[in-house]
């Protein structure tokens, strides 16, 4: 278990994270939104003991950061931002040094560095000075770094940032393999990948914590939760549907799209619009290409709660 | 102290995987000897010592080793790999040791490439190898001194360039300490016993001590002192100040 209890930390003239607390247990994967600069690697870098808090305390498996950080970072697996690393070393060379500080040894160290080159498809730039690499294979050595010790803990500060789709997709199963047993926490500024991989999300703006739910319950806070999306195949009846949806009573608004033909319809709270707006559409003679049901959408629940 | 090791070990191979460490020994090697022999006048000379040449050591070392500390401490920190040193389960002392040692073990290569003129010194005369085995081991001591405050400075710093200036300041108002240059700064306000205090600070009166062939116990303390003052002053730079 991960804990964090009243963490500040305050610069001169900034205060970057301020009274953030939360606890995180085995099996949760839990995915850190926020605009840049919200406080998102403050936090990660407090919890890996990097950044020493102005207050409140943060603790890993019951090892406070601070007073007992060695216990503290034996437990965790950390990707920095930006996945630093020593560029002048080989890839081999550097995860022998991470492998030997880690305490791995003879066939549980080969084991455990065959394993991590192999998921992260390291094998083709193993001899090669981690600076001459492309930022994909820089951010996959960061990361092998992070996992080589099988932690039970991993923080992982924008682990995809820089890959490409395929390598997205990678890592993001990777996480998921991982995350049974594991504590893992990651930030990032995709929304797609808190739905793909997070079991809970925390938005952070301005330092502060704005929303802690899992992805399901936060889109559900989104205005197009429940909206009804519908595309028309003859674009003169729009203006006369736009009405018409509008004329309904659980209808709160009417967003269109001309070039598209589409419509969406915005349901007043708890209201489900599904039913009556098929009802209308019959009714009115619209001849439909699509009708959808939207389940929320995580991006203007983000918009709306860190602007 | 197994974690001291593995940095050393890790420090020491990544100067040998940069031209650094080829660039540094070779600067090294021609102006230890260019010195010995044109300004120092080896030859001229006509004895069997090394005087001239370890009499330049302290000249050449105020410029080459800030210039090899510089990057101790500025450079993890500009390239933000000090985040990584120092979230992994290894503490701050160590990590200061493990780099401080591998660039002493590296100055230590460097000076034992310098063995030709000691043969050479040989083969022309019979000197006196004792003198000569402690000027070697006081040449050791000097950079071992100057790598300390080196390291303290890079600790302060995220700017290599700055952190050489430091550097070489600092090295040199230590290393002349008991000459004029620096008491006088001292002298007319300062009580007598924190002159005669500054002035027995002073590296290049205890390197020259060395260098005559007397080994003291209070020159050897004297380095092993100033050293740890320096290695312990990095330890709370870096602790302290982490992340900045």
């Amino acid at each position: 278990m991960i804990k964090t209890e009243h963490l500040c930390k305050h610069y001169p003239a900034v205060t970057a994270v301020e009274d953030v607390t939360f606890e995180v247990s085995p099996g949760e994967v839990l995915g850190f939104l926020g605009p840049n600069g919200a406080g998102k690697t403050t936090t990660m870098r407090m919890l890996a003991g990097f950044v020493t808090p102005t207050s409140g305390r943060a603790s890993i498996y019951g090892h406070d950061v601070e007073t007992d950080p060695l216990a503290a970072r034996q437990c965790l697996g950390y990707l920095p931002e930006g996945a630093p690393s020593y560029g002048e070393m080989r890839v081999q060379g550097f995860l022998d040094f991470i492998a030997d500080v880690r305490r791995l040894e003879g066939p549980r160290k080969r084991e455990r560095l065959n394993y991590v080159i192999e998921r992260l498809q390291l094998a083709s730039v193993l001899e090669q000075p981690i600076e001459t690499l492309s930022k994909g294979f820089k951010r996959r050595v960061g990361l092998a770094q992070a996992i080589v010790h099988d932690p039970p803990v991993l923080v992982l500060d924008e682990p995809t940032d820089g890959l490409d789709p395929n390598q997205k997709h990678e890592v993001r199963t990777l996480i998921e393999e991982m995350a049974h047993e594991k504590i893992t926490v990651i930030s990032t500024h995709i929304l797609e990948e808190v739905d793909a991989v997070c079991t809970r999300a925390i938005i952070i703006a301005r330092g502060r914590i704005v929303a802690d739910d899992t992805p399901l319950q936060l889109t559900t806070r989104s205005r197009y939760h429940n909206a009804v999306s519908l595309q028309l195949s003859r674009a003169e009846q729009l203006e006369a549907a736009r009405e018409a949806l509008a004329a309904l009573p659980a209808v709160a608004d009417v967003e269109v799209r001309e070039r598209e033909a589409r419509l969406t319809a915005l349901p007043r709270a708890g209201a489900m619009i599904l039913q009556d707006i098929s009802a209308l559409a019959a009714s009115q003679g619209l001849q439909l290409k699509e009708l959808r049901l939207e389940s929320g959408r995580l991006d203007d629940v983000f918009r709306t709660i860190t602007a | 102290m197994r974690n001291v090791a593995l940095i050393l070990r890790r420090e020491l191979a990544s100067y040998f995987a940069t031209p650094l460490a080829y660039v540094f020994i070779l600067i090294f090697l021609v102006l230890a000897n260019a010195f010995a022999f044109y300004v120092g006048g080896f030859f001229q000379l006509g004895q069997a010592d090394l005087r001239p040449f370890f009499m330049f050591h302290p000249w050449l070392y105020l410029f080459l080793i800030p210039a090899l500390t510089m990057k101790l401490w500025a450079e993890e920190r500009k390239s933000g790999s000090i985040e990584l040193l120092m979230t992994l389960p290894v503490k701050v002392w160590e990590a200061v040791l493990g780099k401080y040692l591998a660039a002493w073990i590296f100055t230590g290569i460097a000076l034992a490439l310098t063995f030709p003129i000691w043969l050479t010194v040989n083969y022309l005369g019979s000197p006196d190898n004792g003198v000569i085995i402690a000027s070697y081991l006081g040449s050791l001591l000097l950079a071992g001194g100057f790598l300390a405050i080196g390291s303290c400075m890079s600790a302060l710093t995220r700017n290599q360039v700055v952190a050489f200036i430091l550097g070489v300041a600092a090295c040199f108002v230590l290393l002349l300490a008991g000459y004029p240059l620096v008491l006088d700064v001292f002298r007319g306000w300062a009580p007598q016993m924190l002159i005669e205090a500054v002035a027995s600070l002073s590296l290049l009166t205890h390197f020259q001590s060395i260098t005559r062939g007397v080994l003291e116990a209070r020159d050897i303390l004297y380095f092993a002192m100033l050293i740890g003052f320096f290695l312990f002053t990095t330890t709370v730079a870096i602790d302290l100040r982490k992340a900045d």
